[in-house]
């Protein structure tokens, strides 16, 4: 069973008295632990798949499985909890909570979703830990550099275990040399085990994923493990 | 979310935006004040009546001639245009009446008082010895007048303070003959300095026995009669018997005007207690105006913070969740700024208190808890519509607006 499964999938935007298709007619599957890097011009629906595995958006037509499960019929609330239990974002401007110091931002999903005091300070202690960060644990995030900000960002996504990380151009706001690290940090993720999915604008960056999707006009133009998936399709059929 | 964090994360919310958090509360803050101090004033207004009526005396009825304008038009008072007079054996006669404990006609005019070469303009009143305990006056030295024959009046006089200090200044007073328009009379007691009351001002009162009043004025007509109930349950019969046996000795016209203090006290009871109401409605429109302004600045928080929303969205929160937040903020906003505007509104009447002591500036409860809970309800009520709204958001265009 594949862990994302697109099929059918439109998503059209009303611009005016103009109908615009973000995405038309996609179909996908994306298996548990794969690493893939979706690139594409501006404006080729990039974003708005994102949004759409994310569960922040819904297609107008079609279906998505998560994890075999219909999504797209769950109720706000419902999806909420999904979001909550199964996704991790990270975005390019982090979108870190200012009046919160890194380890509350870290904490923040837990916070929401309800779970103990004393079990969120094990997590946060861990995590802080884990993203070399335990020095920066009541900083602001405007007293950190954008690197710890993309950490502290990384850190609260997997805080809550999540099946999949979305990750809308991890390296935009941040140097060569910062975007590396943050590269790594989501690759050690994926080498755990954890799905991992970019948008990235960055050819050098897309290149490193294991699989790369690259859309056009809201279409898949070219998907560089499909040929696997319809090799196996051969196979056994 | 739990409430505890709930509760933790509007604190800091509202805490991060320290300006309009200020204006907010300070808004909600001089509302509640305006309550607290406005009722203060208008329920400190109702004792102050309430206590100078009380003052008056205990239980009284007061007869005065002449029938005010109740039960309509009648024949017989067009024709008897002028009111019959009430003399000293109108009130002689009520002394016997079952209820009326002690009874004490009265008269005034104005004379002057000399004594030593000083002259000055006082207010007579014509009265009998229970006079002085009716009205609960006190004596500060001597007596007041003897017990005697209502119809001839020793010459004798019971003067106040102020009269006492301006025409005898250090010299004893007591015992002394002074001059009241054309009689001399020996000065027998002296009143205790009571200040500015309802009523008159005893302390430039000389007060003489009826009959050399009427004298001294030349007429037989009373200004009023006192009589002093036996207990409050007894005013209405003693009322009701007072006016039955005028009006026999009237040959059976109601030529008098029977009053009780209770029910003047009544009045302007009501009439006040109303005025706190109405002082205090007006303060509530100002808390209205605070709750709209709370949700007002909701409204700019959710419009400031959109990015934080959406960003509270994906990382999972319900609407209920951001809902709860909102409204937590808004609740908190306003309850600070009750218990801020409490105070205030308690400094206020405090302040009151101190700059004019006889004037009871005190908050009454029912203010007091109608004000809090108006400021919660409406800082509630109008942080509805803002949370509604923060717990709306698409969380795509929210996440964008970083």
């Amino acid at each position: 069973m594949a862990l994302i499964e697109l099929s059918g999938i439109e998503r059209r935007f009303l611009l005016g008295d103009t109908t615009v298709h973000a995405l038309a007619g996609l179909n996908l599957q994306i298996e548990a632990g794969e690493y893939v890097a979706v690139m594409g011009p501006s404006g080729s629906g990039k974003s708005t798949l994102l949004n759409l595995l994310g569960l922040l958006d819904r297609p107008n037509v079609g279906t998505y499985k998560l994890e075999g499960r219909d999504v797209t019929t769950l109720s706000p609330d419902e999806q909420a909890t999904v979001r909550s239990t199964r996704i991790g974002f990270v975005f390019q401007s982090f979108h870190l909570v200012p009046r919160l110091t890194a380890a509350e931002n870290i904490a923040l999903p837990m916070t929401l979703a309800g779970i103990p005091l004393a079990e969120r300070n094990l997590r946060v202690t861990q995590a802080l830990k884990d993203f070399g960060l335990d020095q920066r644990a009541d900083h602001k995030p405007d007293q950190l550099s954008g690197g710890q900000r993309q950490r502290v960002a990384i850190a609260r996504a997997t805080i809550m275990q999540p099946a999949l990380i979305l990750a809308d151009e991890p390296t935009g706001n941040l140097d060569r040399h910062t975007g590396e690290e943050v590269v790594n940090l989501l690759e050690a993720l994926n080498g755990k085990g954890v799905t991992l999915v970019v948008v990235t604008h960055d050819q050098a960056m897309g290149a490193r994923a294991r699989r790369q999707l690259v859309m056009e006009d809201g279409r898949l133009k070219a998907d560089s493990g499909a040929a696997d998936i319809s090799n196996l399709a051969e196979i056994s059929g | 979310m739990r409430l505890t964090d709930t509760l933790r994360f509007a604190r800091d919310a509202a805490t991060g935006y320290p300006m309009r958090t200020t204006l907010s509360v300070l808004a909600m803050s001089i509302g509640v004040a305006a309550v607290v101090i406005l009722t203060a004033l208008g329920d400190g207004a109702r004792r102050y009546v309430v206590g100078q009526f009380s003052s008056l005396g205990t239980n009284l009825i007061i007869v005065l001639p002449g029938r005010s304008g109740t039960g309509g038009f009648n024949p017989a008072n067009a024709i008897t245009s002028t009111p019959r007079d009430l003399t000293i054996d109108d009130a002689g006669s009520l002394r016997r009446l079952p209820g009326a404990r002690r009874v004490a006609p009265l008269a005034v005019g104005t004379s002057e008082i000399n004594y030593g070469g000083k002259l000055r303009e006082v207010m007579v009143a014509g009265s009998t010895a229970e006079f002085i305990p009716i009205r609960n006056f006190e004596l500060a030295q001597g007596q007041g007048l003897p017990e005697e024959d209502w119809n001839r009046g020793s010459s004798v006089a019971v003067i106040g303070a102020k009269i006492r200090e301006e025409m005898f200044g250090a010299n004893p007073a007591i015992g002394q003959l002074v001059r009241v328009g054309d009689r001399r009379l020996r000065v027998i007691g002296v009143l205790k300095s009571t200040g500015q009351g309802l009523g008159m001002n005893t302390d430039e009162l000389v007060i003489v026995p009826v009959s050399l009043a009427q004298a001294m004025f030349n007429s037989n007509t009373l200004f009023r009669i006192m009589i002093e109930a036996n207990s409050r349950d007894a005013i209405p019969g003693t009322k009701d018997r007072v006016m039955e046996t005028i009006k026999q000795r009237h040959r059976g016209e109601e030529d008098i005007t029977v009053i009780t203090q209770d029910a003047v006290l009544a009045t302007f009871d009501k009439l006040l207690g109303a005025l706190t109401l109405a002082v205090a409605g007006i303060a509530a429109i100002s808390l209205a105006v605070a709750g709209i302004l709370v949700m007002n600045v909701m409204l700019v928080a959710v419009t400031q913070r959109t990015g934080e929303i959406g960003l509270l969205k994906a990382l999972g929160a319900t609407a209920r969740t951001i809902r709860l937040a909102f409204l937590a903020e808004a609740a908190m906003l306003s309850a600070v700024g009750a218990l801020v505007g409490y105070l205030l509104g308690q400094l206020g009447a405090f302040t009151l208190r101190q700059f004019f002591p006889v004037f009871p500036a005190y908050p009454p409860d029912w203010a007091v808890i109608a004000g809090l809970s108006t400021a919660l309800a409406t800082g509630l009520i109008f942080g509805v519509m803002p949370a509604r709204r923060a717990a709306r958001l698409d969380p795509v265009q929210a996440l964008m607006k970083h």
